[in-house]
């Protein structure tokens, strides 16, 4: 991997612009590993909460003519056990994010203190989860995750990611994206899974067992590289693309957004684990072709 | 008709086709195979692989194939363990399911002399491998193993595929009284085989892997784990860096090598969390 590649997140520095994306093959130090392994620039954890959950009955996914719907539940081991996988992966040279949720800013605060002992460079706030009082999602309110962000940058000494929900009432999303960057975000993850659904003809049921849940996949990316251009407008802080990445084309289009570096999920299940490698020498191509010495000079070019 | 596949479900793969139950054959006391036509799947089927049952209202779970026709039935095999597979034992003929699929690798039947170790249900994809195998001439040594002799699966059916055929239960009722894995050493002793297919419980698993180790003989062991999406995306059903509904569920005794601190020791729960293989049995 040349250092071409290279790109920052604020302080943490990647050797790629490819992330393995939240809720995709995180919940082992040996599957973090082998991300890592087959290129990706760092690898974000499945999301982890203080108490176990064992996530949604299935159908867990189900795919879309371009996309995929999914709702796993947020299911997790638990903060205790999974700092062992963590260590696991850190051990093996692997750049690791620690994706965490909980129900209010302690939750998060709290978990995020825990992450922070296993020495994973930075953490994701998960703001698609429910918020526990009032059954609507924690990043749609610009109070509430401006809360979330400041209890946990009270906590932890790394860099601490805000991701972002899937949402396309731009306004409030920007209003969300000021108020986590206000209260100390280091970078800004845009975005995660849109709501959505599938209904199964025969029997009118919903396919998804818990009815509802989130599209990723290329449907999204257009959706998403749009939020990425409205956020960098409104932010000083990094951004990180999400959704949709399956081409080195896709990664590039992020950036140009105003990206710093780009997550890879769903992409794998069109792709496999060569994705992030496939990814990376499309971009390196793409900049000797053009001329770009380094990836910042891409970052935001559109703007 | 029964096939009742929607026009978007036949443009995507990972979606399940919701289609009526055909037939339904009581094979033991806890152990029922379900019949559908399912051409999509049928047609492209291997031995080994499996497909992610969709029980309307309930869950949706991993099922290897036992049996495959060219008339487009496909045929799953199972146990009664569970919330899921209790109510599926409940359905009736012309009740629905969903089936995805099929996922995952598949038994290498190449070779000429194949032994095959069975396990309670983990008997299942083995039959429809016998099947296979035998259709090219193959010749089957097959030992299966069960905790009574009302619980031998397909008993019948592999003494035509088998060419030698042992059997063992842990009261004594039919065959041996003993394991399954009881018998493979004396096996192994006896002839020299090209590969040695096995499923069931992990325990027994593990012992396979490990009676086989000095005699050199190919070993492929098909692995269960907490499977929810299937296409290698959740990561809920690792063992070390492979994905079972991927990689799998099919592994050589090279990977298993690879993964000794985990094969026979632990899983994983729906949460993820390490939970030890279950007492030995079969």
């Amino acid at each position: 991997m040349g250092s071409d590649l290279e790109t920052a997140v604020g302080r943490l520095r990647l050797r790629n612009p490819t992330i393995l994306a939240a809720g995709i093959l995180g919940l082992t130090g040996p599957s973090l590993l082998r991300v890592w392994n087959a290129g990706a620039g760092a690898v974000v954890s499945k999301s982890v909460s203080r108490e176990p959950s064992e996530g949604y009955p299935g159908p867990t996914v189900v795919q879309t003519p371009s996309g995929l719907l999914n709702a796993m539940g947020l299911p997790n081991p638990g903060v205790e056990d999974i700092l062992g996988e963590f260590r696991e992966a850190k051990k093996g040279g692997a750049t690791v994010i620690a994706s965490v949720f909980g129900g209010d800013g302690e939750e998060f605060a709290s978990v995020a203190r825990e992450v922070e002992k296993a020495k994973v460079d930075a953490v994701e706030l998960n703001l698609s989860c429910p918020h526990l009082e009032t059954l609507s999602i924690i990043g749609h309110d610009p109070d509430l995750v401006g809360g979330v962000v400041e209890r946990t940058k009270e906590e932890v000494k790394i860099p601490v990611w805000a991701k972002l929900p899937g949402n396309t009432h731009i306004q409030n999303l920007v209003e969300v994206a000021k108020a986590a960057e206000a209260a100390g975000a280091d970078a800004l993850t845009v975005s995660n899974t849109y709501p959505a659904m599938a209904i199964d003809l025969e029997t009118g049921k919903t396919i998804l067992g818990h009815g509802g849940g989130g599209l990723s996949g290329p449907a999204i990316k257009p959706i998403s590289v749009r939020l990425v251009y409205e956020v960098y407008e409104a932010v000083r802080i990094p951004v990180i693309g999400s959704g949709g990445v399956v081409t080195s084309e896709d990664a590039v289009e992020y950036l140009m957004a105003g990206a710093s570096a780009v997550q890879i999920g769903t992409g794998i299940m069109e792709r496999g684990l060569g994705v992030f490698e496939e990814v990376c020498s499309g971009i390196r191509s793409f900049m000797k072709e053009r001329g770009f010495g380094k990836i910042s000079e891409i970052i935001g070019l559109s703007h | 008709m029964e096939n009742v596949g929607t026009e978007s479900s036949s443009r995507v793969a990972h979606r399940p086709r919701v289609l009526r139950i055909k037939r339904i054959v009581e094979e033991t006391p806890t152990i029922k195979s379900f019949y559908v036509n399912c051409p999509e799947v049928a047609s492209v089927a291997h031995p080994g692989q499996f497909v992610m049952v969709w029980v309307i209202g309930t869950d949706e779970i991993p099922m290897s194939i036992s049996g495959a026709g060219k008339d487009g039935e496909l045929r799953i095999t199972v146990e009664r363990v569970g919330d899921a597979t209790e109510r599926l034992h409940a359905l009736k003929v012309g009740d629905q399911i969903g089936i995805r699929g099929p996922y995952g690798n598949w038994f290498d039947l190449s070779g000429e002399k194949l032994l095959m170790v069975g396990g309670g249900d983990g008997v299942a994809p083995l039959a429809f491998g016998a099947e296979v195998a035998s259709s090219q001439g193959k010749e089957i040594t097959a030992i299966l193993g069960a905790k009574t002799s009302s619980e031998l699966l397909f008993r019948s059916r592999m003494e035509e595929l088998s060419t030698v055929l042992k059997l063992t239960t842990e009261d004594g009722s039919a065959g041996v009284k003993g394991l399954a894995t009881d018998l493979l050493e004396e096996t192994l002793r006896e002839r020299k085989f090209d590969s040695l297919l096995a499923c069931g419980p992990e325990p027994m698993l593990k012992k396979v892997f490990d009676i086989a180790k000095p005699y050199r003989v190919p070993v492929q062991i098909s692995l269960e784990r907490m499977m929810k999406c299937a296409i290698g995306l959740c990561g809920s059903c690792c063992v070390g860096p492979y994905r079972v509904c991927t990689d799998g569920p099919i592994f050589m005794g090279e990977q298993l090598e690879r993964v000794s601190e985990e094969f026979g020791v632990f899983k994983r729960d729906k949460c993820g969390r390490k939970v030890q293989v279950a007492a030995t049995r079969s």
